[in-house]
């Protein structure tokens, strides 16, 4: 044994851990359980590993060491790779579809996580090796607190309001209040549509909001969410039985069209709030500084 | 090949209105126009979309 053993060891533990607590599997099922997460779990493991031994190398004057962290990058980037095309594939079975910006942020989520994994490991060994093992302690549980405000994005109900209004058909035309969403022919689809359809109204709090909700990607995870967590009604076969969300191109407001199998308002609108604004969809046109301004 | 936003079929009780270029079902009422297009829907696995009181069209979507 070294003096590098308890350190390491340390840093080993510290990672895999913060990797475990980072791998929540939720309503949405993903990682599925038992054979999804093994994979996540010993990728953390590797991923501490890296983290854990740079520090040691350096310590022993072997900087050219520290090269195999760009083995990690390429590493972790095939991560996002895997989790990339896993959901493409399963996607054209969903009944309704996660959509392409979606599975782009839960691939970049994976693969920044093991990247925090990294720097977890990598601070826990350093302070262990420089100060002792509580001190190590104490700065792992803050890396995982910073871990956790890194990992965790917005909610749609910061930036929209949502508002449940009774789908209605004008003519063939069915209505989200004033937003229409598609043509409905058959009279027996229309009384299907009005006995299990749900409309809800998301109204931009503000310019950059409006744009984001504008997203397809956003518009598709929003549906996807709702029809995961209230069950769809919907077959394949039955592509008039869709859920839908489409924009007013005026103020920008989205009218979502959906059909769950449990109709329960108050769930419906925590489930849209609850629902993550992805990182690809969010713009910040009001960022915008025209150049030249204030010249 | 996959269909994207593609006419399959049109169904009328019009017969002065004859569109060309896809498959035409006439029918004698609006009931039976309905029963057929909702068969036709459930075939082929597209939407019936009503464009008048008279004439639907089934469009793969």
């Amino acid at each position: 044994m070294s003096e590098y053993t308890y350190p390491i060891l340390f840093g080993l533990i510290i990672g895999t851990a913060t990797r475990m607590y980072m791998l929540r599997t939720d309503y949405r099922q993903y990682p599925t359980y038992l054979h999804g997460k093994i994979i996540h779990v010993a990728l953390g493991f590797i991923a501490a590993g890296l983290g854990t031994v740079a520090i040691p190398s350096i310590m022993e004057e072997d900087f050219t060491a520290i090269t195999f962290l760009t083995l990690a990058a390429s590493q972790f980037r095939e991560v996002r790779n895997m989790e990339r095309n896993t959901l493409t594939e399963l996607d054209s079975y969903e009944m309704v579809p996660r959509g392409k910006t979606y599975i782009e942020g839960i691939a970049i989520a994976f693969e920044s996580r093991n990247y925090l994994v990294i720097f977890t490991s990598l601070v826990s060994t350093l302070i262990y090796l420089l100060i002792n093992v509580w001190a190590a302690l104490i700065a792992a549980i803050i890396c995982v607190l910073i871990a956790k405000v890194l990992m965790s994005g917005g909610r749609l109900k910061d930036i929209v309001e949502i508002e449940y209004v009774e789908p209605r058909f004008d003519g063939p035309g069915l209505y989200v209040d004033n937003i229409y969403i598609m043509n409905i022919g058959l009279p027996q689809r229309q009384e299907e549509v009005l006995r299990y359809g749900m409309g809800f109204i998301l109204k931009p709090k503000n310019f950059n909001s409006r744009s984001t909700i504008a997203n397809l990607g956003q518009r598709q995870a929003i549906l996807h969410d709702v029809s995961t967590a209230l069950g769809v009604y919907r077959d394949s076969g039955t592509p008039a039985l869709v859920p839908l969300a489409k924009r007013d191109l005026d103020d920008g407001r989205v009218g979502v069209f959906v059909l769950p199998q449990e109709k329960d308002i108050k769930r419906a609108i925590k489930i849209i709030g609850a629902v993550p604004t992805l990182e690809n969809a969010i713009r910040m046109p009001s960022e915008r500084h025209v150049e030249g301004e204030g010249k | 090949m996959v269909l994207e936003k593609y006419i399959l079929a049109a169904i009328t009780t019009n017969s002065s209105k004859i569109p060309g270029g896809t498959a035409v079902f006439y029918c004698d009422s609006k009931q039976e126009m309905e029963t057929i297009a909702a068969n036709l829907e459930a075939i082929l696995d597209g939407i019936a979309h009503m464009l008048t009181e008279e004439l639907y069209v089934i469009v793969k979507h």
